[in-house]
């Protein structure tokens, strides 16, 4: 830490006004600021004093990430090695997802930071925080067999169409991730459905399993809710999906996480569960009797252990940025994401992952929704005067 | 100085103007930047969008709705002080309408496959908001010649917008342009793909929206004092 230290003292002044680097300002801001903390302070008016600062705030969400991480790698290797009948030792299981997952996440932060520090360079502003979350979503809610120049060319789409063009981070009204997510599934739907969904590099003397099947669960359950696999199986995530989407459990640490530390808004969480139980239940009711297998039969609670449910209702529609700001207005935008996404997974099979066009949805209508809120609320009290 | 030069300003501008005098001109090329209709004016988005999946039909579409306006502000520049005031959209519906006409069954006689994917767009010509904007805007108070030029700057302000947006969309969707391949086959081998998002509408709002980004850092002239 010295040697660093002593490295950015020696580098510091070619950065300052008249350095021979002074364009590169933002970029030397942004690594000094990451790595120690700033030693100066605001000089006039007012502000707040609070440890919690953007990086905190950031940082925790990614810790919040970590056991969906772990899991994700430890299941890429688990589906890899299930697929050709391979018996693998834990260890063996997340050192095959490891070393398959870190390429994608090298990529996407890679570019996605470059693509920061380029808008930070040009416009002179600081080097924002906010893709440190973004850049690790983004592999997480890949297939694990995605090329990298399309994670490169995702980030690169997020990070200027859903971020910088708006003014940077705090100004979008989508979450990143997901609108990358989102790019990828129109721009390379073979790449992003269908049987892609465990790594199947071949391995010399095993052939795939004849029970193999690349079919996701969301796939499924259209056809045949009762084949899908246990309830149990799902909660743990031993099933195949996107790398960091298949495990509730791992989810409900993360969202454990986020709510203790205040950071996640418990109350979307909750509302998202909810909406899905709710829209669920109903078409369990109204479900044709004469098709027992029929999707609207599927019991609801499996709408919260199948696909991405649990990853976004934790990860993406708690993004402080792109929600509803008022307590109200945050219950009904988690109860809509969890309708919508019932209904998109039950009637249209051409999206079998309603979450993630559910809660772009949302974000783009959590400013109205807001508004009304305040506007009624600025109503109900004329009423009272 | 600047009080003696003034007045001479004025006599000359009474001369009779030439066919491409500075303000013609100014007429004619100001839609392809300045007030361009599609990423200033915001208007014809709607085809903008169904019509550059590919080049050519693009390049037809383009050229059609130059002819339209181009003829429609003519006509109607011409016949402007005789047009009932209450009735003048109806008259422009009209003719506007009869310039679709010719312009479709032009397309259908000699080139019926581009009409055929072109489909309903080019009978929408008539609503399409340019032709009506610039009718109201601009024939109803001006000479002929201005009008015309105006429709048909505006036809290409148009144009350019739908075939740079059609090129980008065909290159990246299709790999081709005008139907030639252009991306070389050892891309693909190396692994590229096409991207599908390109085919998609949604594609062309973003490509324009792009474009309009790009325009306005670049022209310092169409920044919101705000």
């Amino acid at each position: 830490m010295k040697i660093a230290q002593k490295l950015l003292n020696s580098v510091r002044p070619h950065f300052k006004e008249g350095g021979r680097f002074e364009k590169l300002h933002p970029a030397f801001d942004a690594l000094e600021t990451f790595l120690f903390v700033p030693g100066h302070t605001t000089s006039q008016g007012v502000h707040v004093r609070d440890a919690i600062d953007l990086k905190r705030t950031m940082f925790t969400v990614i810790v919040a990430l970590v056991p969906t991480l772990l899991f994700g790698m430890w299941n890429v290797g688990y589906q890899h090695h299930l697929a050709y009948g391979m018996e693998a030792s834990l260890v063996d299981n997340f050192l095959f997802g490891f070393w398959k997952v870190l390429p994608i996440i090298i990529v996407s932060y890679a570019v996605g930071l470059g693509v920061e520090f380029i808008f930070a360079i040009v416009r002179n502003h600081q080097v924002s925080e906010g893709y440190l979350v973004t850049g690790l979503l983004i592999p997480l809610t890949m297939p694990v067999t995605i090329p990298l120049w399309m994670v490169a060319l995702g980030a690169i789409f997020c990070t200027v169409l859903g971020k910088e063009i708006f003014g940077g981070t705090g100004m979008n009204f989508m979450n990143p991730a997901l609108l990358a997510r989102a790019f990828m599934f129109f721009a390379f739907p073979a790449y992003m459905s269908g049987d892609i969904w465990t790594d199947l590099s071949p391995e010399a003397g095993h052939a795939l399993v004849d029970a193999y099947s690349g079919a996701t669960n969301l796939v499924t359950f259209d056809a045949n809710f009762t084949k899908l696999p246990s309830p149990a199986d799902m909660f743990w995530g031993f099933e195949q999906g996107s790398i960091g989407e298949t495990s509730a459990f791992a989810c409900l640490i993360g969202a454990l996480i986020l709510i203790a530390t205040g950071i996640g808004s418990w109350q979307i969480i909750v509302s998202c569960v909810v909406g899905v139980l709710v829209m669920g239940l109903f078409l369990n009711v109204v479900a044709p009797a004469d098709v027992p297998t029929h999707a609207m039969h599927t019991p609801a609670y499996y709408h919260l252990l199948m696909g991405g449910f649990a990853f976004g209702a934790v990860y993406m529609a708690t993004d402080p940025v792109s929600a509803a700001q008022t307590e109200t207005g945050k219950w009904i935008y988690g109860l809509l994401i969890g309708m919508f996404t019932v209904i998109l997974r039950v009637f249209n099979p051409a999206y079998p992952e309603g979450v993630m066009l559910s809660i772009l949805l949302m974000n783009v209508f959590a400013p109205l929704i807001d508004h009304i809120v305040v506007e009624q609320h600025i109503k109900n009290r004329k009423k009272r005067a | 100085m600047s009080t003696e030069t003034t007045p001479v300003a004025v006599v000359e501008e009474k001369k009779k103007e030439g066919l491409f005098s500075k303000k013609n001109l100014r007429v004619l090329r100001d839609p392809l930047d300045d007030t361009n209709p599609v990423t200033v004016q915001i208007l014809g988005v709607c085809s903008a969008l169904a019509v550059t999946v590919q080049v050519k039909p693009a390049i037809i579409m383009a050229l059609g709705v130059t002819v339209v306006t181009a003829f429609s502000n003519l006509i109607i520049s011409l016949i402007r002080n005789t047009i009932p005031n209450r009735i003048r959209i109806i008259v422009q519906l009209i003719v506007a309408a009869m310039l679709v006409t010719i312009v479709d069954q032009l397309l259908k006689a000699y080139m019926f496959d581009v009409s055929k994917k072109l489909s309903v767009f080019v009978g929408l010509i008539i609503t399409n908001c340019i032709v009506m904007g610039r009718l109201e805007a601009f024939a109803l108070a001006q000479k002929p010649w201005p009008s015309f030029l105006d429709g048909i700057g505006n036809g290409l302000g148009y144009g350019i917008i739908l075939v740079i947006v059609a090129v980008i969309r065909e290159v990246l969707g299709s790999g081709s342009v005008l139907g030639f391949k252009v991306v070389p086959q050892w891309l693909y081998d190396m692994g590229y793909v096409n991207n599908g998002l390109m085919m998609l509408p949604p594609a062309a709002l973003f490509l324009i929206g792009i474009f309009i980004w790009w325009q306005r850092s670049r022209n310092r002239k169409l920044i919101n004092a705000s």
